[in-house]
C-alpha cells in the first residue's frame, strides 16, 4: 500500500478512526507522518499509539448523552493522582486504580478500542483461585444450557454433576 | 557487574531459520505485559518505585523458581554502552522504547534467548518468548509458564472485569500481542501483497515492518499481529493468527509457483544478479542489502541457488543493521563507513 500523502514510499503507519459509523482511514509512510509532525512510536519524536488514543478520548467530548466533557475531565485517580484531562492527553494509565476512578468512562473507550469491555482470558492461578472457579462455572453452565438445548441429556447430566462438585467447593 | 558478559555475537535461537513453515514464517513472537500491583505503573513511576519493581523481579530470580525453565542473567540498562543497547534492540530482545524511556529498565534473558523479560517498559514487566518459524502456540504457552512462574511470588494487577491491568488500554485484558514475521517476495512479486495486506486488518490484525511499530517493511518483511487483546481468550487470538497466518502461506506458495512456471528466467536472473552484486559490492546501503538478501533468499527457497543456507541469510538481516555493524567495528560509523562495512561483511559471509 502506497502512501496517500506522497504516492511514493510505501505506507507504514495505518490507522482506521470509526466516529459514530464515519470512517477515516490513515495510509502513511514514516516521511510523510514525520512532517505531519505525527511520528511513530519508536522513533525520538511525539507521535504515538497514546496520541491516537487521546484522539478518541477527545472525541467523546462531543458526544451528546455522555457524560459531559467538563464533568468527566474532573474524574481523578485518588491513588496517584492522575486526571482524566492527564489520561486523555497521554493516553496511558498512571496506575492500576485509574482504572476503577475512570471507570464511567471506560465501557465507552474500551469498546472503541477492542469491541469489547470484559475480559474472557487468562486468570492468573494463585490471586485467581476464586475467580477461577467463577469462570469455569460459568462456562459449565453455559455449555449445560446448549446440551439441554440440543437434548443431549446424557452429556447434560454428566455437567449437571461437574457444576455440583465445583459449587461445593467454591 | 551486569551485563558484562553479554555475548552480543551469540545467535538468538530466533534466528535459527528452523521451525515450522521456516520456508515462509521467520519467527513467532508473543509477548505479555504485567504490572506489580500497588505500585505506579512506569509512567509515574519514581526513581524508588522502578527500583522497588526491579527489586521484586530480582526477587523472583533469586528464588530459582525460573530454573526449572531455563537459565536467566539480568542485564540493567542503566550505564550499558549504547551500542550494546542498540545490537538488543536490533535482535528483537528489548524494545527502542526500553531504551529510550525507561527507568531502572532492565532485561532477564535466557541462555539461548528466547525469552526476554523487559522490566520497567511501558509496563512492569514484558514478557517476550521469540522462536524461529510458525511457534505461536508453542510461544504462548512458554509466556504462560513463566507468567506463572512470576505471578506464584508478585500479586499482579488484576480485575475481574478488565483482566490484566496495563498502562495503555490497548493492551488491557490479556495483555498479549502475538505475532508472526513473515517472508513474502512472491507476494510482493506479484503484486498481491497490498490485497492481502488490507484484507488482513479488516480481520482484526495489524501489519508493520521488521523492526515493529513504525518500522517500514523492508525486504520484504511483514510483521503481523493481533490488535484485540480484550473480550478474546489468548486461545482465540492464538488460533485466529494463525488461520490468517496459514492462508498467507498458502497464497505466497502459490504465488511462488506462479514465479517459477510462468516467468522462470526472469526470476532466475533476479536471484542471480542479487547474489552477484552481495557476493561483490564495495558499497551497500542497508535497504538494497535488506531487498537483495530476500531475493537471495527467494532463490534459495525455489531451489535456483545452491550453496547458500537460510541462517545465514537471516543473520545477515540482521548482523547488517547500523548498531550490529559498529558493535562489530567497536566504533560509531558513519553512514559511508557503515555501507562498506556491510557489503564487506555481507561478501566474507556468502563466502564461508
Amino acid at each position: 500500500m502506497q502512501c496517500q500523502e506522497c504516492g511514493k514510499r510505501p505506507a507504514t503507519l495505518h490507522f482506521t478512526k470509526i466516529v459514530n459509523g464515519d470512517k477515516t482511514e490513515f495510509h502513511l509512510c514514516d516521511a510523510c507522518a514525520k512532517e505531519k509532525g505525527e511520528i511513530i512510536p519508536g522513533t525520538s519524536n511525539g507521535f504515538s499509539i497514546h496520541n491516537l488514543i487521546s484522539g478518541l478520548l477527545d472525541f467523546d467530548l462531543n458526544h451528546p448523552g455522555q457524560i459531559h466533557g467538563a464533568e468527566s475531565r474532573q474524574l481523578q485517580c485518588n491513588e496517584c493522582g492522575m486526571t482524566y484531562a492527564q489520561f486523555s492527553k497521554m493516553g496511558r494509565f498512571g496506575c492500576s486504580s485509574c482504572y476503577d476512578y475512570f471507570s464511567p468512562r471506560l465501557d465507552a473507550l474500551l469498546r472503541r478500542i477492542h469491541g469489547n469491555t470484559a475480559h474472557v482470558g487468562k486468570i492468573p492461578l494463585r490471586t485467581g483461585g476464586v475467580l477461577h472457579t467463577r469462570k469455569q462455572l460459568e462456562q459449565l453452565r453455559a455449555k449445560l444450557a446448549q446440551a439441554v438445548q440440543n437434548e443431549e441429556f446424557e452429556k447434560a447430566a454428566f455437567l449437571r454433576d461437574e457444576i455440583r462438585k465445583l459449587e461445593k467447593q467454591a | 557487574m551486569p551485563g558484562k558478559n553479554i555475548n552480543l555475537e551469540a545467535k538468538s535461537e530466533w534466528m535459527k531459520g528452523n521451525g515450522p513453515e521456516s520456508d515462509i514464517v521467520i519467527s513467532s513472537r508473543v509477548r505479555l505485559a504485567r504490572n506489580i500491583s500497588n505500585i505506579p505503573f512506569p509512567l509515574l513511576a519514581t526513581n524508588r518505585h522502578a527500583a522497588e519493581a526491579l527489586d521484586r523481579v530480582k526477587s523472583v530470580l533469586d528464588s530459582d523458581d525460573l530454573n526449572e525453565i531455563s537459565r536467566f542473567r539480568l542485564i540493567e540498562l542503566d550505564g550499558l554502552p549504547e551500542l550494546t543497547k542498540r545490537v538488543l534492540v536490533e535482535k528483537h530482545l528489548i524494545s527502542p522504547a526500553l531504551v529510550n524511556e525507561s527507568r531502572r529498565g532492565a532485561v532477564v534473558l535466557n541462555e539461548n534467548e528466547s525469552i526476554s523479560i523487559m522490566i520497567n517498559e511501558e509496563d512492569h514487566l514484558r514478557i517476550q518468548i521469540l522462536f524461529p518459524g510458525l511457534q505461536v502456540k508453542e510461544a504462548w504457552d512458554l509466556a504462560s509458564q513463566v507468567d506463572d512462574i512470576f505471578e506464584a511470588r508478585l500479586d499482579f494487577a488484576f480485575d475481574e472485569r478488565r483482566g490484566y491491568l496495563t498502562s495503555c488500554p490497548t493492551n488491557v485484558g490479556t495483555g498479549m500481542r502475538a505475532s508472526v514475521m513473515m517472508h513474502l517476495p512472491a507476494l510482493v512479486l506479484t503484486q498481491q501483497i497490498n490485497r492481502i495486506l488490507s484484507a488482513i486488518s479488516q480481520l482484526g490484525l495489524v501489519v508493520r515492518g521488521l523492526y515493529g511499530e513504525g518500522s517500514e517493511a523492508t525486504g520484504n518483511l511483514f510483521q503481523i499481529s493481533n490488535q484485540i487483546t480484550l473480550g478474546k481468550s489468548e486461545e482465540d487470538i492464538v488460533d485466529n493468527l494463525y488461520g490468517v497466518v496459514r492462508q498467507i502461506i498458502g497464497h505466497e506458495r502459490a504465488a511462488r509457483q506462479k514465479l517459477l512456471t510462468e516467468s522462470r528466467i526472469r526470476i532466475h536472473d533476479r536471484v542471480n544478479r542479487s547474489l552477484g552484486i552481495l557476493s561483490h559490492a564495495v558499497v551497500i546501503d542497508s535497504k538494497e542489502a535488506a531487498q537483495r538478501l530476500s531475493d537471495v533468499r527467494l532463490g534459495h527457497e525455489l531451489g535456483l541457488i545452491q550453496g547458500v543456507d537460510a541462517q545465514t541469510l537471516i543473520e545477515l538481516v540482521v548482523m547488517t543493521q547500523p548498531g550490529f555493524l559498529q558493535y562489530f567495528a567497536g566504533e560509531n560509523l558513519s553512514p559511508e563507513e557503515r555501507d562498506l562495512r556491510r557489503a564487506e561483511l555481507i561478501r566474507s559471509r556468502l563466502k564461508a
